[in-house]
């Protein structure tokens, strides 16, 4: 397997290796799991959303990051996706889906709605979804294209591979949750 | 060869071994790794909508019997899939013997029409 040229393993992370053992960071590989495996929970509202259908299709394969299963409920899912336009009536159900997200969790938002508003700069949209939930990665463009989206999740997998596995302990975290009044 | 009931031990030990694993990496990983609870996250899903009213409420058995009528012709569509693939090799008599199946379904499908149980009212 590992011989084929067409299969792209993982590297493994720096640490000290010999005859049938190897010794690294409980961080490093933690990380590295996680990040290969980010299971999606896609929100999607409006074009950005068929933008990232295209994303999840066989041309630009977001099964490749390891992130094949769509999730459609939050439970067993890491990476939320915000995609579209997201009405202040909309904003508590996000908040919701967030909320009953299991740890550790993550967000990306996808394209200037999410991110900021966009161009509906108006008393019915909400300006940017961090105005509700914590937001890790900010993906520009309107709507962005498929690669831009997989790059997104490529920033986020390297933001999920250097956090320490006390992150979500830290009083840091709790703080930011205690801003965003979710308990 | 005499077997003593000592011989099975390594058996016992793997039995303890492979549940105490399982067992044990169930509880250990609640233990380890992040967790949040709180009244919003213990919540049913309800795609982020608040939930209303108790799931558990009398509802009409016009409701099931249409069901229970949907479940009978869906698992007839069933029986002519693989009818389908073999559509050349079965010929003109699987036609006909489908033709027949067909046919009596479709009685079916007209008495129950005329017993009135699709009408909704």
């Amino acid at each position: 397997m590992s011989n084929s040229k067409d299969i792209k393993l993982v590297d493994a992370p720096p640490g000290v290796e010999g005859s049938g053992f190897f010794a690294t960071q409980l961080d490093t590989v933690v990380g590295m799991a996680r990040a290969n495996s980010l299971w999606p929970l896609p929100f999607a509202t409006s074009c950005c959303g068929i933008e990232f259908m295209a994303t999840m299709a066989s041309h630009y394969d977001v099964a490749r990051f390891g992130s094949e299963r769509m999730s459609f409920s939050p439970r067993q899912a890491d990476m939320l996706l915000v995609m579209g336009t997201i009405a202040k009536k909309m904003a508590p159900i996000l908040r919701q889906v967030y909320e009953q997200m299991a740890e550790p969790r993550w967000v990306i938002a996808v394209g200037a709605c999410a991110s900021s508003g966009g161009v509906f700069d108006t008393y019915s949209v909400l300006q940017g979804i961090d105005k509700v939930i914590p937001v890790d990665v900010y993906v520009p463009g309107c709507p962005p294209r498929p690669e831009q989206i997989l790059d997104g999740i490529m920033r986020l997998q390297d933001i999920v591979r250097s956090e320490s596995v006390r992150r979500r302990n830290s009083p840091e975290y709790q703080e930011l949750m205690a801003s965003y009044n979710i308990t | 060869m005499q077997t003593t009931q000592v011989d099975y031990f390594p058996i016992l030990m793997q039995t303890l071994l492979a549940i105490g694993f399982v067992v044990g990496t169930i509880f250990v990983s609640s233990l380890l790794g992040p967790k949040r609870n709180s009244l919003n996250k213990d919540k049913n899903f309800e795609c982020g909508i608040e939930s209303v009213g108790n799931a558990r409420i009398p509802f009409s058995v016009k409701y099931f019997l249409v069901a229970i009528l949907f479940v009978l012709f869906d698992v007839e569509v069933i029986f002519m899939y693989p009818w389908a693939v073999n559509f050349r090799d079965m010929g003109f008599e699987g036609l006909m013997k489908m033709g027949i199946f067909m046919f009596l379904l479709i009685v079916g499908f007209f008495y129950v029409m005329k017993k009135k149980g699709l009408e909704w009212e």
